[in-house]
């Protein structure tokens, strides 16, 4: 739903609420607890997250860390897990492509083919995700099991050799990335899809253009904001994800997400986990503007 | 005095822009009063002030001699009717009519409403939520919800602009009657001429934020006080001329386009020398010769360029010898024959009927609508 | 036959997103041949008929629920505030806050639950139940902010126009015509807290300490052989929120009838 809403608000900018006379202190007091708790628990911790990166890496959870502005830990941990940084981000896009491709159908499908059925369609993209996305992840390490039918069948096709498996390889797992930020794509494109206009598409056949050419004239560029907010919604989680490597992959498919884990919670080395942390962010928001200042919809953020 | 709207002296701007500038304006009580202009030059703001949606940023508005120029909306004995209608689309139509009541403390208010609703015709509605009814019956019903409260003033914004043709001018009918029945002050906004003159007793001309000329309906019409209003309420021939302050007995002597001209001084407005010279279309006749031409009457000659008929009138065009093409309406009353593109004309007007407006330096002929708006 | 591929498609999409809940609602009724085996062996209403089999999956069900009402109530309330001050007021700092609510948006979940450790580490705070809750309003204020604002963005300010001019105060204007029609985005915001708070686990897993939600013991159990009744859960889950959203259809259709 929200995520809907997301997509809705990236279509046009935003109308400038009235200035409203007198009481200019009301909206700071309308804001000040949620923003405060945002600035509390979102925006300080990432201060304490630079800062922890920065402390000296000999240091330890129970002798405690000295800050020595210590900014070799950053050479250092990308230099020990580069391979990881970018199999997240070569694992994210290929899921964010294949979302992409699955997604825009059902979207479309959704928007201007399921008449009656639109509101039961869209409760239907969502319906899967009212069950814990852990337990849904381990239902898919059922169906790819080694013994299990699907495996079975596919040998049989020969698509797969006679010991060939699914489960524990990075198909599997940027199978489930696709499968758990899928309606993360589908429902922005869905909310910018329904706001196109069906006679512009009969226009457009009207003027000669064909189906395949309406759809990269017309429908394509119109449904752009949902593109857009589709793949950084699929894209961002997909990147920090670590579930899908843990449960469907083996450490040959480990991302970056299972190796900051483990160094804050298995390891406790603290620095560099927190300069692992820190570089995974600013590599998505560096992605993400880049991304956003290309496809031309700045109006997103 | 009495319950008189009045505004005086009354801006507002928003940033730069002034939207309402410095606008002194009396509404007498019962009277049914319509702002006419064209959109986006002030008329939804100024209502805005009178209901106090929106604060002046220069002075005042008074209502029976008191001033309500800062009161909050609840505070004052104003009702609304929105240009969309704004009604409560989770509350009944009982509910949205009985809303204003409610707030006022009216313990019982299931009379009234009935009666209200019976008054625009929506008896059997009260159940429905808005958005089950027609765009009309909504207008209603938004009709119903502030009459209910026996404001002193009823303001409407383009109450009909969103509907039909056919049901606007039932509904034009039926506000009448129904501003008769209760006597309470209208005030109506609208763009369109039409229905502003079929409506109103008094109209108000508005553009670019200011009143360009306030009185009846015929009064406006016969005798525009600016060019703007001239070509706004109908259309007008406007030839420029000069000679406003030549005056020869009860007449005044103008030269316009290299020919004399006279007009009753009663119908001049010019306070200078330039002027417009001022005719309305159906007010010229067309004849074939200056023979033709009834005593009295003053004429020019040009050439038919364009006929169109449209039923009650043929429109031409006649193309004067200094290429200005003036207007003519002439009705098709059965007599005298059509006259063909390339035809020869004499175009004749009795003097009465003309009329004398200040010209600007420069200013050129202006014989069109200046806009199109009638729908 | 071009008409339809397009549905077809689509259809297809849909059912490979609901293949893992069909197996999920199969399991519910196996009867596993081992601890470690996730296949179908032998079908069973055991685990429907003894839910809370194992104890302490129980206990962290329970305590996902408390956690997850806790922090969609904060959420709620503190998202809804500002979702009013920005879609309703201008000030300076818009832009600032615009900008505070996407970026928990925009920021990958270790990254948000690693940060908050370092945080509570550095400050000395034990973690566990208040840690899980302050971390869960966190991420769900975003969420709230955005869908109030959006529903905001669409109501129809001479709505509130028109009720002042019906005489209703300020306050009366907000509780008789601004909530009701905003209440179906609260409503909708709350529902969306819940099911975020009651199923994370990547900041939870950062933050919880020693406390088990339902997601962490899900993700211990993985570790040693799920108990058949994760999946009852899982289906019930799923059954609960479609059961949810069928009635808000059902009592949106009686109001417009
Ligand atoms: N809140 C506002 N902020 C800025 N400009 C406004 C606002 N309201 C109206 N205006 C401007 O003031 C002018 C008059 O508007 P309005 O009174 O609505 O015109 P009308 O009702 O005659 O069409 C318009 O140019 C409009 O753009
Ligand atoms: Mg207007």
């Amino acid at each position: 739903m929200s995520v809907a809403a997301i997509g809705a608000g990236t279509g046009s900018k935003q109308n400038e609420p009235p200035q409203k006379t007198g009481r200019a202190w009301l909206p700071y007091l309308l804001l000040l607890p949620a923003g405060l708790w945002l600035l509390l628990f979102f925006a300080l911790p990432l201060v304490q997250l630079g800062a922890t990166s920065l402390y000296d890496p000999t240091g330890s959870l129970s002798t405690g860390y000295a800050m020595t502005w210590s900014f070799g830990n950053y050479p250092e941990a990308l230099d020990a897990y580069k391979w990881h940084f970018l199999r997240s981000l070569g694992y994210a896009a290929v899921a964010t492509a294949i979302c992409l491709l699955l997604g825009y159908p059902l979207a479309y499908a959704i928007a201007h083919r399921a008449g009656r059925w639109k509101n039961v369609l869209l409760v239907g993209v969502i319906a899967p995700f009212f069950t814990s996305f852990l337990i849904r992840t381990l239902a898919w390490k059922t169906i790819l099991s080694d013994n299990g039918p699907l495996v079975e069948a596919l040998r049989t096709l020969h698509l797969l050799g006679a010991d060939g498996r699914l489960l524990a390889t990075p198909t599997a797992v940027i199978m489930g990335l696709v499968y758990n930020f899928l309606p993360f794509m589908v429902l922005p494109l869905y909310a910018s899809l329904e706001r196109l206009d069906q006679r512009l598409l009969e226009a457009a056949g009207d003027l000669y253009a064909g189906p395949v050419s309406t759809f990269w004239k017309v429908t394509l560029p119109l449904s752009m904001p949902g593109v857009v907010a589709g793949t950084l919604l699929t894209f961002i989680p997909a990147t920090g994800d670590y579930i899908n490597a843990e449960l469907l992959g083996t450490p040959r498919e480990y991302m970056i997400g299972n190796v900051i884990d483990s160094a804050f919670l298995v390891r406790l080395d603290y620095p560099q986990a927190a300069a692992l942390s820190f570089l995974l962010m600013a590599v998505v928001l560096l992605v993400v503007f880049v991304y956003v200042r290309r496809s031309g919809t700045e109006e997103i953020l | 005095m009495s319950g008189d709207l009045r505004l005086t002296n009354v801006t507002k701007s928003f940033g730069p822009f002034t939207a309402v500038d410095d606008l002194t304006l009396t509404v007498p009580q019962g009277a049914f009063f319509a702002l006419l202009g064209a959109s986006g030059c002030g008329k939804t703001t100024t209502l805005r002030m009178v209901a106090g949606l929106e604060e002046p940023s220069a002075g005042q508005v008074t209502l029976g001699g008191t001033d309500i120029t800062r009161l909050r909306p609840y505070q004052r004995p104003v009702n609304t009717v929105f240009q969309s209608y704004a009604l409560f689309p989770h509350l009944s139509i009982t509910e949205n009519v009985a809303f204003g009541l409610r707030r006022k403390g009216v313990k019982n208010v299931a009379p009234q409403v009935e009666q209200m609703l019976s008054l625009v015709q929506l008896d059997d509605f009260g159940g429905r939520r808005p958005h089950q009814l027609s765009g009309g019956q909504q207008q209603r019903v938004a009709l119903a919800r502030a009459l209910i409260n026996h404001p002193q003033v009823l303001l409407l914004d383009e109450p009909l602009g969103a509907l039909d043709l056919k049901l606007r001018r039932q509904m034009q009918i039926e506000l009448k009657r129904i501003q008769t029945e209760v006597g309470i002050t209208f005030v109506h906004v609208t763009h369109d001429q039409e229905e502003a003159m079929t409506m109103a007793d008094t109209v108000a001309v508005m553009n670019d934020g200011r009143i360009e000329q306030l009185g009846a309906p015929a009064e406006i019409y016969e005798f525009p006080a600016t060019p703007f209003v001239a070509n706004f309420l109908g259309q007008s021939n406007l030839l420029a001329g000069t000679g406003g302050l030549a005056r020869s007995g009860d007449d005044l002597s103008i030269t316009a386009h290299g020919s004399r001209f006279t007009v009753p001084a009663a119908r001049s407005r010019a306070t200078g020398d330039k002027i417009y010279l001022g005719v309305r279309p159906e007010k010229l006749h067309l004849v074939t010769s200056e023979a033709d031409v009834p005593s009295g009457f003053q004429h020019l000659t040009g050439t038919v360029t364009d006929s169109s008929y449209v039923g009650v009138s043929t429109q031409y065009l006649v193309r004067t010898a200094w290429d200005t093409e003036l207007s003519v309406f002439a009705p098709n009353s059965g007599l005298g024959g059509s006259l063909p593109p390339g035809a020869e004309v004499t175009v004749a007007w009795n003097p009465a009927h003309a009329f004398l407006l200040d010209r600007l330096d420069g200013a050129g002929d202006a014989t069109h609508a200046l806009v199109e708006e009638r729908a | 036959m071009r008409r339809h591929w397009v549905l077809v498609t689509g259809l297809l999409v849909l059912l490979y997103l609901f293949l893992p809940i069909f197996v999920v609602a199969a399991l519910s009724f196996n009867e596993p041949s081992s601890r470690l085996s996730y296949d179908f062996h032998r079908f069973t209403l055991d685990n429907w008929a003894n839910p809370c089999g194992p104890g302490d999956m129980c206990d962290a069900v329970g305590r996902s629920i408390e956690i997850a009402l806790l922090a969609t109530l904060i959420a709620t309330v503190l998202g809804t505030l500002m979702a009013f001050a920005l879609a309703r007021h201008r000030f300076r700092g818009r832009d600032a806050t615009n900008l505070l609510i996407f970026m928990p948006m925009a920021t990958p979940e270790v990254v948000m639950g690693s940060s908050l450790l370092a945080l509570f580490v550095a400050g000395g705070v034990s973690l566990g139940f208040w840690t899980v809750v302050v971390a869960h309003v966190m991420f769900c204020v975003s969420f709230v902010v955005v869908t109030v604002k959006a529903r905001l963005a669409g109501l129809d300010p001479r709505l509130e126009e028109a009720a002042m001019d019906l005489y209703a105060g300020e306050w009366q204007t907000f509780y008789r015509i601004t909530l009701p029609l905003v209440a179906p985005g609260i409503v909708a915001a709350a529902l969306l807290s819940f099911s975020l708070s009651f199923d994370d686990f990547i900041i939870t897993n950062f933050n919880s300490g020693t406390t088990v939600t339902f997601p962490m013991y899900v993700w211990g159990a993985a570790q040693r052989g799920i108990p058949p009744q994760v999946n009852v859960i899982g289906t019930a889950m799923f059954l609960i929120a479609v059961l949810i959203v069928v009635a808000g259809e059902i009592i949106n259709r009686r109001r417009a009838a």
